[in-house]
């Protein structure tokens, strides 16, 4: 058999997205479709409830977390920043301080959830309020969670040694997941505490 | 319409043959004995009120011009078919290859978008008349409650409530009469449709809806609910009684009374209201104040029983009370567990109820 | 065709793969633990397989109880479950793994590339649709609850709110339904996902976006649509669950909730997944009519657009399901429109077809029939779906038969049409034999000698006023003779189908030698043998037009030269 007879028109490079992006990109459109229900869900049912604690009175503006939550996704950048140039060092220190402060968002909205149930006896059925809060709010910490999972294992292969500047293709799709979760978050913040007050 | 089939040849028979045995393996749950067929197709096709026409013009237009694109188009598929078909099988040649052709591309666009706009400014303009239209002060106000599995009607203005059997005075160029109907539902989602008077719309709890229609024919019309909800869905039935103005004032009189108060049949009425039929009937007049089942102030008035299950006749009202599975099988009232004896009186009673 | 002198040569390697069988286990074990995209597609089709005759099974029950008024074949609960079933299984377990198995299947192929883009997770997206299904049938007998009132769900496919709470549907039979969905969606975003990026940075060298299938053009934009459609059923069906297992309030009227909230965020996701399940059927269209009237698709890019334009205009039609909910005018207004001008695209891609055969030289092997009955089929079911649109009407139409003629009319007519056509097109190429032509005719004919029996006359009930979802009927209303001849007619596609599953198990030990290019076709997948080794090229294809094969086999006239 001679070999393949279709000559390229010209002698072009053949580049084409790298697919780790394009597969991340595709599932934030659909973690976005999930989350805008449940936004749509919150927006219809605010100042509906007919009982209960209303926001006004309980819900208290989560600054201190918001702004560790949201300089997360500057350390990492930082840390993709620093593993493009190899300097590791540098890389695991970013890096280190991104799970930190993602870390510290959770602890923190865990304490606001317990001082919600206990001491204000707002809980996922109390009324629409809690509901809606509840399932919104915690949908996005649950991305919180697999994300820190996802950053936590990262952590530990830098740190055993296996991780390599050529991954940096692999990191940026991880970054894009966290950049994400950040971003639904600015949304919470805004329609949550701001709009639903 | 059986018999018929059963004289005629062929393979029909067998199939049918078969389905009849099938059918009969289980014994009978409902179809009771003494049911009346009531013979009438509930066809949009046949309006009967001012919304009911205004959709059958709507459909006859839309049916002209989607029938039109059907025949055209099909016409091309038919010839292209037949004309362009390999007539040699041996013919190994290609036809000449075309690619496409902008003006004919942008034609069969722009054409379609233009038939679209029509139909959606046609549509537009009956939609707004229907679901727009004012309701004058005079016209009949129904609160229309769905349940499971029947209807309740409130006529608050009037002060009764009646169920399963829907009154309304006929509309005529004369004296024009609206019924103007405000649909809720008291548990799950139902829908209310008399086919050859309205569009059917849905009740909703929480969640108040709005229907008229002003009946141009006195009758009988029958309808159902459309809208899935639950074991007995299927046995939602209900009818609608348009009467000259003078037989429904008679009828809303009526209904106003309280409930009929014969000696005879105070055992059945002592019955009645010892057991907990009082914790979910009404019956006016009575200690039966419960509001989970149909109000039976003027239950003997009616035609059917529950909502139109079956006829309400002694027989079948016996063999409701003694077990309603039997009659409408997964409906909400529980067997009574009453003795033969004490069904007869609480039957009679019920019967004296006009 | 001699497959030698096509000068792609190197690209299809003639060795005969090696039969190295093993044991029975070693057999199992190669598919359980396959990564290979061409038998993760064979096993989502014989999944859907599988479905098809469980999910007519079910039909042919619930054809049987309504032949007759007032019929006791099934007492109600079991039919309520039955046509539950029927539609989620139809829905779910056999359209969703049909549509993912043959974009699976041929869209590596089609493009020149070895797999798709993730194949470990395509197998995972595979065993989450199987694990799904299989959860949503163990609920016959595991959903058993207060009253007996468990087994399989019975709250109809669209399972509206508040039938669903728990206060009206006790045990755990919705559960079963909102679970097991929740589950396949999973995999079905992961399918999506797959296709998405294999479609995009696998293409061979030459084959830009607008030189690549339709079909693969099709299942691209049908991936883009499954990321934003199934997410909210999604997200409807966590809330279902907060409301049942945490006592929520999502559709709680009592706490103020909205029940048709849930009816809202079901037909976002319920309106695009029928044209999820629809384009598919337009991609097989796509590649069979060309092929079989010997002639290049007509208008390639109004194709594309068409298909586009069809994805982005569907995700704004949706309450035209809800027409008779009690929205606003305005808003009622809307979708009319909105619901109209999705039609536009659809119409055209129809001229699209007819002006493909117009000039050619139309061969009507099996293929090609069903093709050409989609056609015609599709054509009605659309308009009925104008007809539909239309609101006014609509509040007559809405949950009666006429609306179940309509989309069983696109279902059946149109998407499992298409299917069988593109069964009998890419059937050799994935086994290797052709099917028999004599049986695939009988197939044919008496299939649609029974879907028009069925569904063309199932309109006439829902004009005359019979509701859907009712497991019998009042005698006397004119709907008696007509029901009967429909359950006669879904009967009759029941032994069309059997003869069907009796040629695929026929040809697959007596067909005819297929070789790679049976029909001589000009898209990629036709220069491997059949079946394609593992590996699917042996060197990476390079194209310079959409129809490479037409290029090879007509170098004095290639493709392009034409092509814009």
């Amino acid at each position: 058999m001679s070999s393949t007879a279709i000559p390229l028109a010209h002698q072009e490079e053949w580049k084409l997205p790298y697919h780790g992006t394009v597969a991340m990109a595709a599932l934030i459109v659909a973690e976005t479709a999930i989350f805008s229900i449940f936004v749509v869900a919150y927006i219809y049912y605010i100042g509906k409830s007919i009982s209960g604690p209303q926001p006004r009175q309980v819900l208290e503006l989560p600054i201190f977390n918001t702004v560790c939550l949201l300089s997360s996704s500057f350390t990492i950048w930082l840390a993709e920043h620093a593993l493009k140039k190899s300097a590791m060092g540098a890389f695991r220190l970013w890096w280190a301080l991104t799970v930190l402060l993602g870390g510290i968002f959770l602890v923190g909205t865990g304490l606001e959830w317990k001082k919600l149930i206990y001491h204000d006896g707002l809980t996922i059925s109390t009324n629409l309020f809690g509901t809606t809060f509840y399932s919104l709010v915690g949908l996005h910490a649950s991305h919180v969670i697999i994300g820190l999972t996802m950053l936590s294992l990262v952590l530990i292969f830098s740190l055993a040694g296996k991780l390599k500047s050529e991954h940096h293709k692999q990191l940026g799709v991880l970054s894009l997941y966290w950049h994400f979760v950040d971003g639904v978050w600015v949304v919470v913040f805004t329609v949550v505490y701001i709009i639903g007050r | 319409m059986f018999g018929g089939w059963l004289q005629r040849r062929g393979p029909g028979k067998a199939a049918y043959a078969l389905l009849l045995l099938l059918s009969s393996v289980a014994h009978a749950a409902w179809g009771l004995p003494t049911d009346t067929v009531v013979h009438q197709t509930p066809s949009t096709f046949d309006p009967h009120s001012g919304p009911a026409h205004m959709i059958h013009n709507l459909s006859l237009f839309v049916i002209q011009i989607t029938g039109a694109i059907f025949i055209v188009v099909a016409s091309l598929f038919v010839y292209v078919v037949i004309r362009y078909r390999q007539r040699d099988p041996n013919d190994v040649s290609e036809p000449p290859q075309i690619y496409g052709s902008t003006q004919i591309e942008l034609a069969w666009t722009v054409i379609p978008i233009l038939i679209v706009l029509v139909l959606f400014l046609t549509t537009a303009r009956i939609l707004f008349a229907i679901e727009d239209q004012k309701m004058p002060p005079a016209a009949v106000d129904v609160n229309v409650v769905g349940h499971q599995f029947w209807w309740e009607f409130v006529y608050s203005k009037q002060g009764f409530t009646a169920a399963n059997e829907l009154h309304v005075p006929v509309s005529s160029e004369q004296v024009p009469m609206i019924t103007s109907l405000n649909l809720l539902s008291a548990d799950v989602d139902h829908s209310f449709w008399v086919p050859a008077l309205f569009g059917k719309i849905d009740s909703i709890p929480n969640h108040v809806n709005h229907m008229w229609f002003d009946p141009d024919k006195v009758g009988m019309y029958v309808g159902q609910c459309a809208q899935f909800c639950g074991v007995e869905h299927a046995k939602m039935l209900l009818r609608v009684y348009v009467q000259t103005p003078e037989d429904f004032d008679a009828w809303v009189k009526n209904q106003q009374q309280p409930g009929v108060q014969d000696p005879a049949v105070a055992d059945g009425r002592q019955i009645f209201e010892s057991q907990s039929c009082v914790s979910c009937h009404v019956i006016r007049g009575t200690p039966a104040q419960g509001k989970f089942g149909p109000d039976l102030t003027h239950f003997a008035s009616r035609d059917t029983l529950a909502s139109g299950a079956a006829d309400n006749t002694p027989a079948n009202l016996k063999l409701w009370i003694q077990d309603p599975d039997y009659v409408k099988p997964g409906s909400l009232m529980p067997a009574m567990q009453l003795s033969d004896d004490q069904i007869d009186k609480v039957v009679a009673y019920l019967d004296t109820l006009k | 065709m001699a497959d030698s002198t096509l000068p792609i040569g190197s690209a299809i390697d003639l060795t005969p793969p090696s039969e190295v069988y093993g044991t029975w286990l070693d057999v199992v074990n190669s598919w359980v633990t396959t990564v290979d995209h061409k038998k993760i597609g064979l096993m989502y089709i014989g999944y859907a397989a599988v479905f098809l005759l469980v999910g007519g099974f079910e039909a042919i029950l619930l054809r049987i109880q309504l032949a007759v008024p007032h019929n006791n074949f099934l007492s109600p609960e079991v039919f309520n479950r039955i046509f539950t079933m029927h539609g989620t299984t139809m829905v779910f377990l056999m359209g969703m793994p049909l549509v993912i198995g043959f974009a699976n299947y041929l869209v590596p192929l089609m493009i020149g590339a070895r797999d798709m883009s993730f194949p470990r997770m395509n197998a995972f997206s595979f065993w989450m649709t199987a694990l799904g299904g299989l959860m949503l049938y163990y609920s016959f007998i595991g959903g058993v609850g207060l009253q007996g009132a468990g087994s399989a769900p019975d709250v109809t496919w669209w399972a509206y709110a508040p039938l669903t709470e728990r206060a009206f549907s006790r045990g755990h039979s919705t559960d079963y339904w909102a679970l097991s969905l929740i589950v396949s969606g999973f995999g079905t975003i992961g399918a999506a996902v797959n296709i998405i990026a294999t479609t995009l940075c696998l293409r061979c060298k030459g084959m830009t976006l607008f030189r690549m299938p339709l079909l693969a053009w099709l299942y691209l934009v049908v991936s883009g649509m499954i990321l934003v459609t199934i997410s909210p059923l999604t997200a409807a069906q966590i809330m279902l669950c907060v409301d049942r297992y945490l006592g929520g309030h999502f559709f709680d009227s009592q706490a103020g909730g909205a029940p048709v909230v849930w009816a809202h965020f079901f037909w976002i996701f319920g309106h695009p997944e029928v044209y999820v399940l629809v384009l598919p059927a337009f991609a097989i269209a796509n590649e069979v009519i060309p092929v079989f009237s010997r002639k290049a698709i007509f208008g390639y890019p109004a194709m594309v657009s068409a298909s586009a334009g069809i994805g982005v205009i569907s995700l704004s039609v949706w309450a035209h399901h809800m027409f008779t909910v009690g929205m606003t005018s305005a808003q009622n207004a809307f979708f009319v429109l909105s619901t109209g001008l999705v039609g536009v695209p659809t119409g055209i891609k129809i001229f699209n077809w007819i002006a493909t055969m117009w000039g050619g030289k139309i061969r009507f092997a099996t293929p090609m029939l069903f093709c050409s009955a989609f056609l015609i089929q599709f054509l009605f079911a659309g308009l009925t779906g104008i007809m539909l649109s239309t609101a006014p009407w609509n509040w007559q139409l809405h949950n009666s038969y006429f609306v179940i003629a309509h989309f069983h009319y696109v279902l059946v007519g149109a998407i499992v049409f298409c299917f069988f056509g593109g069964f009998y097109y890419w059937y050799p190429k994935m086994i290797g034999k052709m099917l028999n032509e004599r049986l695939g005719k009988w197939h044919f004919w008496l299939f649609v000698i029974g879907f028009h029996l069925c569904f063309d006359l199932m309109h006439i009930p829902g004009l005359l006023g019979m509701p859907r979802s009712i497991y019998t009927y009042e005698p006397g209303r004119g709907w008696d003779t007509l029901n009967f001849i429909v359950s006669m007619g879904g009967i009759i596609q029941g032994i069309a189908t059997a003869i069907f599953v009796y040629n695929l198990v026929y040809s697959y030990f007596k067909g005819e030698e297929a070789g790679p290019d049976p029909w001589d076709a000009w898209t990629l997948e036709w220069a491997t043998s059949s079946p394609p080794p593992e590996y699917n090229f042996a060197t990476e294809p390079v194209v310079m037009s959409r129809r490479p094969l037409w290029d090879l086999k007509h170098p004095e006239d290639p493709d392009y030269r034409y092509e814009e």
